[in-house]
C-alpha cells in the first residue's frame, strides 16, 4: 500500500547497508578537533603573557570568538533562515535555524561565564554591567525562550512558523537592547574602561587563529546537528507510517 | 462577474452569490507527524446537500475544518467554486459558514452583541434587521439581551445557528451539529437544515448518528482514518443497508468499498 | 474604511467583554498594588537613595501587572474556540492583530494609571506636577508591550506552561522598554521636564514602531494552522 508522495519516504523493501555519516564530515570533525587542541596548546602555552593583566587574559583567546560568534552569525542566522522559512516553507530552514540556535545558546554560555572569570581579578567585580556582556546576557534569555518554544510544540510548519516569528523579533531587539544599555551606562559611573590591552604581533595572530578556530566548531556543529533533524524528522515520519496499517 | 452584495427582496438572500462545488484532491493534513487526513478525495456537486459518517478519529473535524479554511492543507489540492483555497481566502470566508460542537460565542456578550459583532466582521448592511429576524428564527429573540452565559447548550447551538446563517453563506459545513442538543434544538436544527436545503447551498454534514444524518441529504460519504471509503447517491442506496455497509468500511479500515 | 469598523469591533468587543467579567481587570490593579507594597518591604524606609529606587518598583510593577491582561487577551477567545469563530471571518488577520493590541494598549494604560496612584500615595509623589510627562511615559511603554505582548501572547496561548512561557519570551524583549521608562520617569520624577528625558522617550518611540510594525505583519504566520 503506497502512501508516496514527495515529501514522504516509501519504506524501502531492500535496504542497503547505509555507511552512516559522510566520509567528508568525518574529516572535518577530526580536523576540528585537532584544531580545537592546537587553539587551546597555543592560548594557554604559546601566546606570550599579557603584561598588565597576566594569565587570566588567556581566557580572552576564547571569551572573544565564542562571544562574536554568539551576537553576529549564530543568531543572525536564526534571523535569516525565520524569514527564508516563512517565505519558502521548506522546513530545512526550521532546522538549520534550530542548530544554530542551540549553538549560539552554548557559545553565548561560554561568553557568560569566561567573561566574569576574566572580570574577577582584573576589575574585582564578577559583574560590571558592561554593554556587551549585558546585551548577551539578555540574548541568553531570548534564545534560551526560542528553545523552550521549540520543546513546546510538536515538529511541523506550525511549530517552524512560530520558531521564525520569535527569531525575527529576537534578532531585531538585540541592537535595541545594546543601544538602551549603553546609553544607560554612559550616563552612570562606570566601573570598567575600555579594554586596556597590549597586543603583539603573536597575540593578534593567535586571536585571529583562535576565531578561525571557533567558526569551523561552529561550522562543524552545524552540520551535525542540521543532519540530526533532518534524520529524526525522516524517522519520526516513517515511525508514523508504521502505525497506520 | 458577480454583482454587488445586497439583499434581495424576494428570496431575502444576499444577492450575487450562486452554491458553489466542492474539490478535494489528494489531501494530506498532519499535525505533527501525525496524518489525521490522508491522501483525501472528495467531489461535491454545487447545491448538493452531503453527510459525512466515521468513527471518531476519522478525521471528520480536520477535513471540514481543512475545507472551511480553518487549517491550511499540508499537501494536496482543495478547490470551492473552482478557487483554489490559497487564493483569494478572505474571499471565499464571506461565503461559508459554519456550525460545528463549538459555538463560537463570546460567553460575556449578549446574544444581540455577539451578533452585531459577527455582522461588523463580514460587512454586512441592514445589520439590526437581519439580526431580528434571525432571533426569531431560532427563537431567541425574547432573550437576546441575556449574556450567553446564561445560556443552556441547547440555546447556545440555537444561536450558534443564526451567527452562522448572519452572512447568508452559500457554503455550509456543519461539523457534528447534534452534539449534546436537547429535543427542540435538535428539532430546530432540523427545520434550519430543512430551509437551507434549497439547491441554492452546498451542504456538508459529518455525524456519527446514522439516523439523523440520512434524513435530508443527497450524498452520503463514510471517513475512515483520513479517507473517504464511500460515497453515493442516497437515492440508490437502501437505509436498511447502509449500517451494514458502514461498520463493513469502518472494520475494514482501508480499502474502497463499493 | 471597513477596516477601521473592523478593527474598532475587535477591541471593543475585547473590551466589552472585559468589562463585563471585570474580574481580570481587578487582578490587574491588585497585583500591581501587591507588587509596589511588597518591594516596599523590602527596601528600607526613609532610604536617602529612594529616588533612584522608586522608578524601578514603578515599573516592575506595571510589567508584572500587565503580564495577567496580557493572558486574558487570548484565554477569552480560548472558550467556546471563538478564536476559530474569527478567524473563520473575511477579516485580515493584521486586523485581528490591532483590535487585540489596541484592547491590551487600552486595559494596561488604565492599569498603569491606577497603579501610579497608589505608588504616588506610598511615596509621597506629587501628582499634579508630574501626572502629565509620567502620562506620556506610560503610553508609550503600553504601546510598546502591548506590542510585542499581544503577538506573544498568541504564540504561548492553548499551552499548558502558556503563562510561564510567555513570560520568559516576553521580558527579555521588553528590557529596552523598562530601562527607557524607567530612566526617563527618573527624570521627570526628580523634578526635571520631559525635554532633559528626551534621549530615553526617543528610544520607546523607536521600539514602539519597530516593533508594532513587525507584529503587524507576523502576526498571522503566528495565528494560522
Amino acid at each position: 500500500m503506497s502512501v508516496g508522495s514527495s515529501e514522504m519516504q516509501t519504506l524501502p523493501s531492500n535496504p542497503e547497508p547505509d555507511r552512516g555519516r559522510p566520509l567528508w564530515l568525518d574529516i572535518l570533525g577530526i580536523t576540528t578537533v585537532i584544531l580545537v587542541l592546537v587553539d587551546l596548546f597555543g592560548a594557554l602555552l604559546w601566546v606570550p603573557r599579557e603584561v598588565q593583566m597576566g594569565d587570566v587574559q588567556r581566557i580572552f583567546y576564547f571569551h572573544m570568538p565564542s562571544a562574536w560568534l554568539a551576537l553576529g552569525p549564530a543568531f543572525t542566522v536564526v534571523f535569516i533562515c525565520g524569514i527564508l522559512y516563512l517565505w519558502k516553507k521548506e522546513l530545512l530552514y526550521d532546522r538549520i535555524a534550530v542548530a544554530s540556535a542551540e549553538i549560539g545558546v552554548v557559545f553565548t554560555t561560554i561568553t557568560l561565564v569566561t567573561g566574569p572569570l576574566w572580570a574577577k581579578p582584573i576589575w574585582g567585580a564578577y559583574w560590571t554591567w558592561d554593554p556587551r556582556l549585558t546585551t548577551t546576557l539578555v540574548l541568553w534569555f531570548i534564545y534560551v525562550a526560542y528553545l523552550m518554544v521549540r520543546s513546546s510544540f510538536p515538529e511541523g510548519h506550525r511549530r517552524a512558523r512560530l520558531l521564525a516569528v520569535v527569531g525575527i523579533v529576537g534578532w531585531v531587539d538585540v541592537p535595541i537592547v545594546f543601544m538602551s544599555i549603553r546609553w544607560w551606562r554612559t550616563i552612570h559611573p562606570t566601573l570598567v574602561s575600555a579594554q586596556g590591552m597590549d597586543m603583539d604581533p603573536s597575540m593578534q595572530a593567535m586571536l585571529v587563529f583562535s576565531l578561525g578556530v571557533f567558526t569551523m566548531l561552529y561550522v562543524y556543529l552545524m552540520v551535525v546537528r542540521v543532519g540530526q533533524e533532518t534524520v529524526a524528522s525522516r524517522l519520526g515520519r516513517i515511525s508514523q507510517q508504521i502505525h497506520i496499517r | 462577474m458577480t454583482p454587488a452584495p445586497g439583499i434581495d427582496e424576494v428570496s431575502g438572500r444576499i444577492r450575487g452569490t450562486d452554491p458553489a462545488e466542492i474539490e478535494v484532491k489528494g489531501l494530506w493534513k498532519y499535525f505533527g507527524h501525525f496524518p489525521a487526513l490522508r491522501g483525501l478525495d472528495l467531489r461535491l456537486g454545487a447545491g448538493r446537500f452531503l453527510t459525512v459518517f466515521g468513527p471518531n478519529g476519522a478525521g471528520k473535524t480536520t477535513l471540514i475544518r481543512v475545507l472551511s479554511t480553518q487549517l491550511i492543507p499540508s499537501e494536496g489540492c482543495v478547490r470551492i467554486g473552482s478557487v483554489d483555497v490559497d487564493t483569494d481566502t478572505t474571499a471565499l470566508r464571506r461565503r461559508i459558514g459554519v456550525i460545528s460542537h463549538n459555538t463560537f460565542l463570546y460567553s460575556n456578550l449578549s446574544a444581540v452583541e455577539n451578533l452585531r459583532f459577527y455582522g461588523r466582521m463580514y460587512g454586512l448592511e441592514d445589520l439590526d434587521t437581519r439580526i431580528g429576524d434571525l432571533l426569531v428564527q431560532v427563537g431567541l429573540k425574547d432573550r437576546q439581551e441575556d449574556l450567553v452565559a446564561a445560556y443552556s447548550r441547547g440555546m447556545q447551538q440555537r444561536l450558534s445557528i443564526a451567527r452562522a446563517l448572519l452572512h447568508d453563506p452559500d457554503i455550509m459545513f456543519l461539523d457534528e451539529p447534534y452534539t449534546g442538543l436537547d429535543q427542540h434544538a435538535s428539532r430546530m436544527l432540523r427545520e434550519v437544515l430543512d430551509t437551507l436545503h434549497t439547491g441554492e447551498r452546498t451542504l456538508m454534514l459529518t455525524t456519527h448518528n446514522l439516523q439523523q444524518g440520512l434524513e435530508m441529504c443527497d450524498e452520503v460519504a463514510i471517513q475512515v482514518d483520513g479517507r473517504l471509503v464511500y460515497q453515493e447517491e442516497v437515492s440508490r442506496i437502501d437505509q436498511a443497508e447502509f449500517r451494514n455497509t458502514y461498520f463493513e468500511c469502518v472494520g475494514k479500515g482501508g480499502g474502497w468499498v463499493s | 474604511m471597513g477596516f477601521l469598523t473592523r478593527i474598532w469591533a475587535i477591541a471593543w468587543k475585547d473590551i466589552l467583554a472585559e468589562l463585563r467579567a471585570r474580574e481580570m481587570v481587578l487582578s490587574m490593579f491588585l497585583f500591581g498594588f501587591l507588587v509596589i507594597l511588597i518591594f516596599n518591604f523590602g527596601i528600607e524606609p526613609g532610604l536617602r537613595e529612594m529616588n533612584l529606587v522608586r522608578p524601578g518598583v514603578f515599573w516592575s510593577a506595571f510589567i508584572f501587572a500587565g503580564m495577567l491582561g496580557l493572558n486574558r487577551s487570548f484565554a477569552g477567545e480560548k472558550e467556546n474556540d471563538c478564536l476559530q469563530g474569527l478567524l473563520l471571518c473575511p477579516v485580515d488577520r493584521a486586523e485581528i492583530y490591532v483590535g487585540k493590541f489596541l484592547a491590551n494598549c487600552v486595559f494596561t494604560i488604565v492599569m498603569g494609571f491606577f497603579v501610579f496612584i497608589f505608588f504616588a500615595a506610598l511615596y509621597n509623589v506629587d501628582v499634579l506636577a508630574v501626572g502629565f510627562p509620567l502620562a506620556v511615559i506610560v503610553v508609550l511603554a503600553a504601546v510598546g508591550f502591548s506590542s510585542v505582548g499581544t503577538l506573544f501572547a498568541a504564540v504561548s496561548v492553548g499551552l499548558k506552561a502558556r503563562d510561564v512561557l510567555l513570560a520568559i519570551l516576553l521580558f527579555p524583549v521588553m528590557v529596552p522598554v523598562i530601562l527607557a521608562a524607567a530612566k526617563s520617569s527618573g527624570v521627570v520624577l526628580d523634578g526635571s521636564g520631559l525635554g532633559s528625558a528626551g534621549l530615553w522617550l526617543g528610544l520607546l518611540l523607536v521600539y514602539d514602531v519597530v516593533f508594532f510594525s513587525i507584529s503587524v505583519v507576523t502576526f498571522e504566520y503566528v495565528v494560522e494552522e
